[in-house]
Formats: C-alpha cells, structure tokens, sequence
C-alpha cells in the first residue's frame, strides 16, 4: 500500500468500519431496539459517505429521512407494540445455515470481483454540480418529472389505502 | 511544538472555537435558567431566587454543585446502554446544532489566520438542512430516554413527545420553505444576505413581512419541537410525574435540561436568521449613528448596575455588583473609544439582541400560558399548521413567479 493516510481517507475508513459494525449489529442483537439504533447508525455513516464524496444535498436528506423520519417511525412503533427480546424457534435456527452459506457465497463475490479488477478501483470521483440542489432537482423536475410524479402518485395510492385499511379495522 | 502549531493552524483554532462556544454555551444555559425564574417570578409578584449572591446571581452554580453531588440511581429493569445513551445523545445533538450557527459575517484577523465567529465558516451551503437533520435526530433523546427506563410513566411521556416531534416537525420544515424560495439558498449566509437587498429599508426589507405566515407557523412548530410551554406535554408533571425524564436523576437529568435549554437558544438563532435579519441592524444603512447603540445601552446599564450596588444590603453585593457594573459600562466605553471594534461588534450585537428578545418571548410564553390538552394539540399541529405553512408556500412561489415573469425587476 503505498498510498498516503490524507485526512478523508481516514474519514472515510471510520465511516466505512461504522456502517459495517452497524449492519452486522443489526442482524446480531436481540433486541428489536438495538437493531432499529444499529440502523440509524448505518443510515448516519452512510450520510457521511456521501458528504465526503462533496454530495452535501443527498447527505442532509439522508439524515433527514432516513436517520430522522423513517427510524423514528420503526423505534416508535417498536416502542408502541412493546416488543420484547426475538424468540428463537427451531426453524429459524435452522434458517441460520443456508443463510451463512449465501454471505459466504456473496462475500467470495466481491472478493473475486475485486481481485480481478485491482488495478481499476480508485478513489470515486467528487460528485460535483451533479448532486448540488440544483443539479438534483433540474434531474427531478425536468429530466424525469414523469416518473417522479408518478412514485409520487403511488405513495399517495399506499397512504389512502393505508387510511382505508385502518378505518376498517375501527368500525 | 510551534512547527505543530503552525501546520494544524485549522484545527487548533477549531478546537479552541469549540471549547470556548461550549463555556459561553453552557453559562448562558445557566444563566438563562437563573432568567427564567427571575422572570417568571416577577410576571408572578415574587422574587425569584435571592438568596445565592447578589439577586440570586450565583443560583446557577449552586444547582449545578447539587445536580453533580445529587445520588444517581439506575432504575432496576432498565436497557443500560440505551438509558445511559439516552441523555447523551439529546444533549450532543443540541450542542451540535448550535456549532453550525453563524454569529457574524466578518472573521477577525488573529496570529495570520482568519477566525470567524461560530464554529463553522458562515457559507455553509446546506446550512439550514444541516439544522433541521440534526432536530430530525433529536426525537430519539426523548423517545429512547422515555423506553429505556422501563416505567410506565416515561414510556407514556416518551411516545407522547415522538408523537408530537414528529408531527410538529412537518409544520416546522414547510414553514421556512417560503424563506428558502425568497433567498434561494440554503445558505444561511446568503439567507440573511438576501434580507439586505435594499439598505436603505432597514427593518422593512426583513423576512418577517412578506413571510409572517411563515413566521408564525414556524415559530410555534419551534416552540413545540423543544417541548416548552404551552407545549410542555412531554413532561406534564400533573399527569405524567415528569414525563420522559421521570427517573434520571443527578447529571443524566441536567444534560436533559441543558439540551433543553440548548435548543431554546438554537430555535431563537434560527428564528432571528430566518425572518429577522439575523446579524443586520433594524435602521437604514444611512444611519451610522445608531452604530453608538451599543455604547449607548451598556453604558447606562452598568452605571444602573454600580449605583444598584452600593444600595444593595449585603455586604458581598456591595463589592460584586459595582465590578460587574464596571465591567459592562468599560466594556461600552471601549466601543466608543475604538471605532474599528465598534464596526466589527455591529453585526454580533444585532444577532445576540434578537436572540434575546427570543428568549424573553420564551420565558414570557411560560409564564403566561396554559398547556394545551393532548387531542388539542395534535388537532392544532395537523389541521391549522400544516396547512398554513403549505398555503404559505403555494402563495410565496406563486408571487415569485409572477415577479419573474412580469419583472418588478
């Protein structure tokens, strides 16, 4: 390795490790707590990255509503249902060892691809103009306004179904 | 040691910037504390703390001492790690929310380097995102502290509060998108710049006019996003004992309240920045005098300060207050005497005045009014707020648009 230690390379290895021992902590713990708090710090690493690659927009919404909106709504409902620690039945233990042989066989993957292709990775280039405010939103409004609006249209679809369901549910 | 010195200049200075906005943070906190009762007591026909020093001055301090001595019991039955987690986290984001304030456009010019005041440069491109995903965090704070301690009254308190900083948090972020259409930046620089298109309109050319809608929604969404009255659910001590924060005792409860406290003062920062200026002075640019305003206040205060001194009936009073007293008219006096620190102190001082109003307005709300009911509130955040603060949006890119294509320009 003759590559020099520069200031957002050890950044960057930090948050790197951070989201890995997140994820892993996410599958490991028992409780549903922790894994939700094991994401958020996934979620948060990853904002990270991001604004070490100079995309400070997709950074802020990142935490936004990834770390903000969407784990609060997963530890609140966690928190509401009172779930305790996971049970383990036979079944899942047993859904442990064709589950150990996929991360082996994905892991051997990567691994390989990397391999063979050392002499191509680099650093990933600065984002740039691209992932500025202006860049993103002149793709999302002008570049694919029609699939923006319709994801938008089918989010709205899943809200008033969900509205539907639980008015039901009541009567 | 000096090759160190000068090699890391920027981290250094960073570090330094970092430990002091931390002491000035945390004495205002105290500080603020010691206001709060003084006037609360006042709007009460009491005197509030008096005893510790000279009109109760030294209160802070005795009540840091007692929360650092008090015992600290954990809670049997109580998830540890996220219990201890808790208090931590809602006090990191707090402080960290406040080191991406701005406190003046112009650095000062020390040992070579330019220093700006705030830990970070002014030009923070996605500066008031930043702000609103560190308050998007700070739900957890709450909502973990009130699960952790595995009592029924903090969870009850806990998944109140998530509920109503959830809620409360749409209201907040649509409420300044009007601000953000108007400047066109997330730059809180450039935010503030913005409201300084025309000099000669002073206090006119501010955010607050055509945005007081805006203004409205987004300053009690603020309110409630900190949990103070008249949104002080959270921690309804008639129904919920103390709510999230029922069984923290000793320094977990200070950090609590010093996140508290903490993002009172962000929440003013935002809201002077936002709709009031920020750093620039009410009165047209043409009016130089008013830059002895400064000058002009503390002068007096501290003259007020020394006579109040002599008359007071302890004998420490006598010799502290006319010290303090000093201090604050030589400090006006040095303004008037440098014209260069004036300059330079323009900016800060209109920031901090603002703040404090801010802050007055706070502490005035929580002696004024009652609590809302809990059905009332949500009904008031979802069904008055939220639609203002769209309607407010619609109208400001509408009038843009129009302004735009038929150029008042």
């Amino acid at each position: 390795m003759g590559r020099e230690m520069t200031a957002p390379l050890v950044v960057f290895f930090v948050l790197a490790a951070l989201a890995v021992i997140g994820a892993v902590s996410l599958i490991l713990q028992k409780h549903p707590i922790h894994s939700a708090l094991s994401l958020i710090v996934v979620m948060v690493a990853l904002a990270g990255l991001y604004l070490l690659l100079g995309a400070e927009f997709v950074a802020a919404v990142q935490i936004i509503v990834y770390g903000g909106a969407i784990m609060v709504l997963f530890v609140f409902v966690i928190m509401l249902l009172n779930a305790g620690v996971e049970e383990h039945t036979n079944l899942s233990k047993m859904a442990g060892a064709p589950g150990l042989l996929l991360v082996v066989a994905l892991a051997g993957f990567v691994a390989a691809t990397i391999a063979k292709s050392a002499e191509s990775v680099h650093a990933a280039p600065q984002t740039g103009e691209l992932a500025s405010t202006l860049g993103i939103s002149n793709m999302i409004f002008k570049d694919f306004v029609y699939p923006f609006e319709l994801t938008s249209f089918l989010i709205l679809v899943a809200v008033l179904g969900a509205t539907v369901l639980a008015q039901r549910e009541k009567s | 040691m000096t090759s160190f010195l000068s090699s890391n200049a920027e981290l250094v200075i960073t570090v330094v910037k970092i430990a002091l906005l931390l002491f000035i943070v945390l004495t205002v906190n105290a500080y603020l504390t010691w206001f709060e009762r003084k006037v609360v007591a006042h709007i009460q026909s009491r005197w509030g703390p008096h005893r510790v020093g000279p009109h109760g001055l030294l209160q802070p301090l005795a009540d840091g001492l007692k929360f650092l001595f008090k015992e600290d019991p954990t809670p049997a039955g109580a998830d540890k790690f996220v219990y201890y987690l808790a208090p931590l986290l809602a006090l990191a984001l707090a402080l960290t929310s406040i080191a991406l304030i701005p406190f003046g456009p112009q650095p000062i010019r020390l040992f070579g380097h330019d220093i700006y005041l705030g830990i970070v440069s002014p030009d923070v491109n996605i500066g008031i995102l930043a702000l609103f995903a560190i308050t998007a965090m700070g739900v957890y704070g709450v909502a973990l502290a009130g699960w952790s301690s595995n009592s029924k009254y903090p969870l009850l308190g806990g998944l109140r509060s998530s509920a109503q900083m959830i809620s409360y948090e749409l209201a907040l972020t649509m409420s300044v998108v009007g601000v953000l259409l108007m400047a066109g930046s997330f730059n809180l620089k450039q935010i503030i710049e913005a409201q300084a298109h025309h000099p000669e309109r002073g206090i006119f050319g501010w955010n607050v006019w055509p945005q007081i809608l805006g203004f409205f929604c987004f300053f009690v969404a603020a309110v409630a996003e900190t949990n103070r009255v008249p949104f002080d659910l959270p921690e309804a001590e008639s129904e919920l004992v103390a709510g999230f924060h029922t069984e923290y005792a000793s320094f977990k409860f200070a950090m609590f309240f010093i996140a508290e406290y903490t993002s009172m003062i962000t929440v003013s920062c935002l809201c002077s920045i936002l709709f009031f200026g920020g750093w620039l002075s009410p009165f047209p640019a043409s009016w130089t005098f008013t830059h002895y305003l400064p000058s002009v206040i503390l002068i007096p205060f501290g003259l007020w300060v020394i006579l109040d001194g002599f008359r007071y009936e302890t004998m420490f009073g006598r010799i502290i207050l006319p010290g303090v007293g000093t201090a604050i008219a030589g400090l006006g006096a040095v303004f008037v005497l440098l014209p260069n620190v004036n300059e330079f102190i323009q900016a800060p001082f209109w920031l901090l005045s603002k703040i404090f109003v801010f802050l007055f307005v706070y502490v005035w709300m929580r002696g004024t009014l009652p609590r809302f009911r809990y059905d009332q509130l949500m009904a008031f955040g979802w069904k008055l707020l939220l639609p203002l603060s769209i309607v407010n949006v619609i109208v400001t890119s509408f009038v843009i648009l129009v302004r735009m294509t038929w150029g008042a320009k």
